[in-house]
């Protein structure tokens, strides 16, 4: 006999088809990201405490194998289904307008959030390049040692070019996130007259603190104050 | 005063269409902007060419026929007015304006700048209703609702489907609209049966009718001539996923009987 109530896995894929779906997909694969830059950022702000702390702290995180392999298939799986879904929503986008407006008129002013699809294509390739250069090193713009974070970045940052790839990137982290740590909670339907437009300043508070935390590092190398 | 129009002709659904530039020398500052179209179509009528089609019924700003984009602003510049009651003392002389139709894939354009909404009824259908029992009249406040609710019921249920979230949406999303009604229903203890179905079965027609996602951009409640905010989107999104995820399955003893 066949039950006209759905299965878990069947409501589960039922409830990614439709586009709420997706966006709570984006909302919760969102805020793992989110979640783990902010913890990222405090780690590389130890350069400040100089050589020793900061290597201490690569060495640490590296010790417990289980554990960095949990966090690194936590960060994958985020990383995938928020990259597949976004390209998703923003193709289902383009097709729902085939002909486009002859003249634009727009009335809310909204960069950050108008370009989420272009900054998070350029975090992908950031993303990409970051884990070839400072996890594997496999690029070596200068030379890598494993596990040896801050004479890695003191030494590729003095790079200019590698140096301005970082700083435009985490500013558009900021970008992405001034829009993004607001929308994921209107997204999973968390509004509130009272609480959402505190989300709002939460979400600028924060998309502000990650890009200066993840600038200072490479401007602190290429101006020498880090050496 | 004098103006200029640009006006988007399109003979049907499948003609590729363009603007077409109207000289407008006799606009009175007191008439509507439809009046204004009004003007130009009887002079067009004279010179035996096709006047432009615009949808319209009340002129009053309250049955949503009418719409289109004034120079890329859905009902043209004025915040919460329909272009039925955009008065054209709000142009100057030598103004010079582009007129467009509301473009989505979801409204097919039917002639100029009349589109075709039935993908509106067909979301309402799928859900925006409510079962009333037959019978004679129930008592008229038999049903306690609270002020706040009534209010915030009665501020989604202020749209009028005109279509102006759809087509100043960046994404051509739907979400307002369906948002809108599916607040103005949920938040009545009327609504309260039908809930977690109409959630899911209206968000699943506004998916089928080719609309797009919302990304939250905000364009849409500055365009709604009734104001209403992405307030009710928010609100939508959870009660999708929540009967989504936790709808009751029906009971066993009514899945052996039906
Ligand atoms: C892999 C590259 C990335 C791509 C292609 C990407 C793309 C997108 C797109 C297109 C959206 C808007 C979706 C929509 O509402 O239509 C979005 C939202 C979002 N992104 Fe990203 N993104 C990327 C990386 C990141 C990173 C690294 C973070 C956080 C550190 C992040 C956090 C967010 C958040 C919080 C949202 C809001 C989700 C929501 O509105 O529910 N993204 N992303
Ligand atoms: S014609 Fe009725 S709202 Fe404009």
């Amino acid at each position: 006999m066949s039950s006209t109530a759905p299965a878990a896995t069947q409501r589960i894929t039922l409830f990614y088809q439709d586009y709420v779906g997706k966006k709570v997909a984006m909302a919760l694969s969102g805020v793992v990201l989110f979640g783990y830059v902010i913890i990222h950022m405090a780690g590389n702000l130890q350069i400040f405490a100089g050589r020793e702390q900061l290597n201490a702290y690569a060495q640490a995180l590296h010790a417990n194998v289980p554990l960095l392999w949990i966090a690194r298939i936590v960060l994958l799986l985020a990383v995938g289904i928020h990259f597949y879904t976004g390209i998703s929503l923003a193709g289902a986008s383009r097709a729902a307008r085939p002909v486009r407006y002859q003249v634009k008129g727009q009335r809310h002013p909204n960069l950050a959030g108008r370009t989420m699809a272009l900054s998070g294509l350029v975090l992908a390739a950031f993303i990409v390049f970051h884990i070839l250069h400072l996890t594997t090193g496999t690029v070596q713009p200068a030379p890598f040692a494993d596990l040896r974070p801050y004479d890695n970045m003191v030494n590729s940052f003095r790079v200019i070019p590698v140096a301005g790839f970082y700083v435009l990137s985490v500013c558009l982290l900021g970008l992405h996130l001034y829009h993004g740590a607001w929308s994921m909670f209107q997204s999973v339907g968390f509004n509130h007259p009272r609480y959402t437009p505190a989300l709002r300043r939460f979400a600028a508070v924060f998309a502000f603190l990650l890009a200066i935390g993840f600038s200072v590092v490479p401007i602190a190398v290429l101006t020498g104050m880090v050496r | 005063m004098r103006l200029t129009l640009n006006v988007w002709r399109q003979k049907g659904k499948d003609d590729a269409g363009g603007f077409v530039k109207y000289d407008v020398p006799d606009v009175s500052e007191h008439m509507s902007f439809l009046e204004m179209l009004d003007v130009l179509n009887q002079r067009l009528i004279l010179k035996g060419e096709a006047p432009v089609a615009f949808d319209h019924d009340c002129r009053e700003g309250i049955c949503g026929m009418c719409g289109f984009m004034i120079n890329g602003q859905a009902h043209g510049p004025l915040r919460g007015t329909t272009v039925c009651q955009l008065h054209m003392r709000h142009y100057k002389d030598g103004d010079e304006l582009w007129l467009e139709p509301w473009r989505a894939a979801a409204f097919p354009v039917v002639r100029d700048l009349a589109v075709d909404r039935s993908a509106f009824d067909k979301i309402v259908a799928a859900g925006g209703y409510v079962s009333v029992s037959t019978g004679s009249a129930p008592d008229g406040n038999a049903i306690p609702v609270p002020k706040e609710i009534a209010d915030r019921a009665m501020d989604a249920a202020a749209c009028i489907g005109c279509g102006a979230c759809v087509a100043s949406c960046p994404n051509a999303s739907a979400s307002l609209f369906t948002g809108a009604k599916i607040a103005h229903l949920g938040f009545l203890p009327q609504g309260q049966p039908e809930r977690e179905r109409r959630a899911l079965a209206m968000v699943a027609q506004m998916d089928l009718e080719q609309f797009g996602g919302c990304t939250l951009f905000g364009e849409c409640q500055d365009a709604c001539p009734k104001g209403i905010s992405i307030d009710v989107i928010a609100r939508m999104n959870r009660d999708y996923w929540l009967s989504a995820l936790f709808s009751a399955p029906p009971s066993a003893g009514a899945a052996a009987s039906g």
